[in-house]
């Protein structure tokens, strides 16, 4: 479960000027829940993104992770966080170039200090998860088309056994027919039980997610749950 | 991070950018062999001039005479002064004890000549125990005898020098034949093995008659240009030392023993100023060859600094699934360390080798020092601490946001 109560975010322009990205939004997420965060360029969604992701900290309000406030840690512990609880898929994808299949998928792994035999057991069980064919797991990062590399980065994702996968326009750099088989994998992991949060400015997109949260002037402006039958393509 | 997967990803890396990591390891191994190089040729210059000064005799106290003779101010030339005479040498062989054996010099440069050919060289008026006491030894014919010094007779020994200068490279049969030594006939009873060395002070370019004859006929002077004094050993070497400065400051009559008009060397003081010398060259060649690998050490800061800006993204990545400052700030330091200790291998590899061919080909004798080899691996592997930290400060410090959006 994640809850964040009344956070506001504010940036310093130059000649101190102030810029509120984020002004007092609370949101409160159960496991197992599928959200769509939408929201036009400069609406906040992407402030709200990088405080959800523990990127970034709150300039007041609080962020509850699993009953735990992160929202004045440190950076090191928001990395020891992030490497355990949450699981990032990217628009560009950020794999490692000239890295295998497999090495990127284990790259967190190197961050939590697990055992080298446990490391390609996790891996496969997410690359399954993450339904990339077995054949590529071998294969450098960038001999994979679009959509295999998006597989790679959602197995990465998936290997810790994050709370929440937190996916920044997954489908933004991919042909609508790879993107919707990308959105059928979340759709799938959530029926699994996972929690997705999918940050995004297209209606085609969110309307894949069980709940739509509209943000606009770094305000909530609507949050609507869809019927179980609206989802499904 | 355990350290078994920063090893890992420094190994990974480097192997992902082969030939910028050969490029910018190329920096450090030219530095690194050149300061090899170069402390080899100093040490290697060094152990040769010693070497060749220890081939004179280790045990060897050598009496000059102080300065020539003075016309008011005017002093004469260090060593040109006719203040050693036959009676202190007698006196030196008498009186001091655990003396071997101690012969005087007569020595002078002359116009050689043999047919047509001749040369200008330094003619020593010796004694029948000079080459025991200077290590010269005898290839062809005989050294003169006491009975040559007494009958003040023409007889001369060359060196191996000499010897090619006016009979041809290494010619033979030369005992018997005539040369003229400033207009006077000497045979030729033996010629001198070549001791090596080149240059001013060379030991071949000599040759070698009776003292008396030096004395009588070329100098007309019966005082000594140098007494040679072989000590019986080497730790005795000192108190000879003493004893014949006080020996000779008695016959002198003189009390203030820094007025002396002697001087007594031993081979130690000579073999510790040549060594303060050459010991300065080492130094000068490794300077000049630190400065290359200065510069290879702003190449590793140079890739470094481009690597974290070409790899923001992986930075931000590497963040943003759980990698800590320190991880971060330790990987590119760990990258920058291999590289240059890396080039610090290649580079000590490369110094031997080089010292190797400059020795058997151009026979100029180089040492390589373990000293060297050892302050050439840590110079290189703080290169690699010093030039990476700053990159390393820079990539562990970016936020994971900026470095994610980083195009």
């Amino acid at each position: 479960m994640i809850e964040v109560r009344d956070v506001t975010k504010v940036y310093q322009g130059g000649a101190g000027a102030e810029t509120a990205a984020l002004k007092g939004v609370s949101l409160r997420i159960e496991d197992g829940e599928y959200v769509a965060i939408m929201g036009p360029s400069g609406s906040g969604k992407s402030t709200l993104m990088h405080i959800l992701g523990c990127l970034d900290t709150p300039t007041a309000g609080s962020y509850l992770l699993d009953g735990v406030d992160v929202s004045t840690m440190s950076s090191d512990e928001l990395a020891d966080i992030r490497n355990a609880r949450i699981g990032f898929v990217f628009q560009a994808f950020n794999l490692l170039p000239r890295a295998t299949v497999f090495r990127n998928v284990m790259l967190p792994l190197v961050y939590s200090g697990i055992s080298n035999g446990q490391r390609e057991e996790l891996a496969i069980q997410a690359l399954e998860a993450a339904d990339l064919h077995e054949d590529l797991w071998d294969h450098l990062s960038n001999e994979l088309s679009g959509g295999q590399m998006q597989r790679v980065a959602i197995a990465r994702a998936l290997i810790n056994d994050p709370t929440l996968v937190l996916a920044d326009e997954p489908t933004g750099n991919l042909d609508t027919k790879t993107g919707e088989v990308i959105l059928d994998t979340f759709a799938r992991l959530n029926e699994g039980g996972r929690t997705i949060v999918l940050i995004t400015h297209e209606p085609d997109v969110a309307k894949h997610a069980k709940r739509i949260v509209h943000i606009q002037d770094g305000e909530v402006l609507s949050d609507e749950r869809r019927s179980e039958a609206g989802w499904s393509a | 991070m355990r350290l078994v997967d920063l090893l890992d990803e420094t190994r990974f890396s480097i192997f992902a950018n082969k030939a910028r990591s050969a490029l910018t390891i190329l920096g450090i191994v030219v530095g690194i062999a050149a300061v090899i190089v170069m402390v080899a040729i100093g040490q290697g210059t060094q152990q040769s001039i010693t070497s060749s000064i220890q081939a004179a005799g280790s045990d060897l106290l050598q009496i000059m005479p102080g300065f020539g003779a003075s016309s008011g101010a005017v002093r004469g030339a260090r060593g040109g002064g006719s203040s050693l005479t036959m009676d202190d040498l007698a006196a030196i062989k008498k009186d001091v004890p655990n003396v071997k054996d101690a012969v005087g010099e007569r020595q002078g440069r002359y116009q050689v000549v043999a047919g047509g050919n001749n040369t200008n060289t330094s003619v020593i008026g010796t004694q029948q125990g000079y080459p025991a006491i200077k290590n010269v030894n005898v290839a062809e014919g005989s050294f003169f005898t006491t009975q040559d010094d007494d009958s003040m007779a023409r007889v001369c020994v060359l060196g191996a020098t000499v010897r090619d200068d006016l009979f041809g490279e290494n010619a033979t049969g030369i005992v018997g034949q005539r040369v003229r030594v400033n207009g006077m006939e000497f045979r030729v009873i033996g010629v001198a093995a070549a001791k090596g060395g080149s240059g001013f002070g060379n030991a071949d370019d000599q040759i070698y008659i009776p003292l008396s004859t030096a004395q009588r006929l070329l100098s007309g002077s019966t005082s000594l240009s140098s007494i040679d004094v072989q000590v019986d050993s080497a730790g005795n070497m000192s108190a000879v030392q003493q004893a014949v400065t006080q020996l000779l400051l008695d016959r002198h009559n003189i009390s203030d023993a820094t007025q002396a008009d002697f001087m007594v060397l031993s081979q130690q003081d000579i073999l510790s100023a040549v060594t303060t010398a050459t010991g300065t060259l080492t130094v000068l060649l490794a300077s000049i060859a630190g400065i290359s690998l200065l510069v290879g050490g702003i190449g590793i800061m140079n890739m470094m600094l481009t690597a974290v800006t070409e790899r923001t993204r992986e930075i931000g990545l590497r963040k943003a699934i759980g990698a800590r400052e320190s991880d971060i700030s330790s990987q590119f330091l760990a990258e920058s360390v291999t590289l240059t200790f890396l080039g610090g291998v290649v580079g000590v590899l490369l110094g031997f080798a080089i010292s190797w061919a400059i020795k058997h080909f151009a026979s100029f004798n180089t040492a390589v020092s373990l000293g060297s080899v050892l302050l050439a691996f840590s110079v290189s592997a703080g290169i690699g601490i010093i030039f990476g930290y700053y990159p390393a400060r820079r990539a562990a410090a970016m936020s994971p946001i900026e470095a994610l959006r980083y195009q």
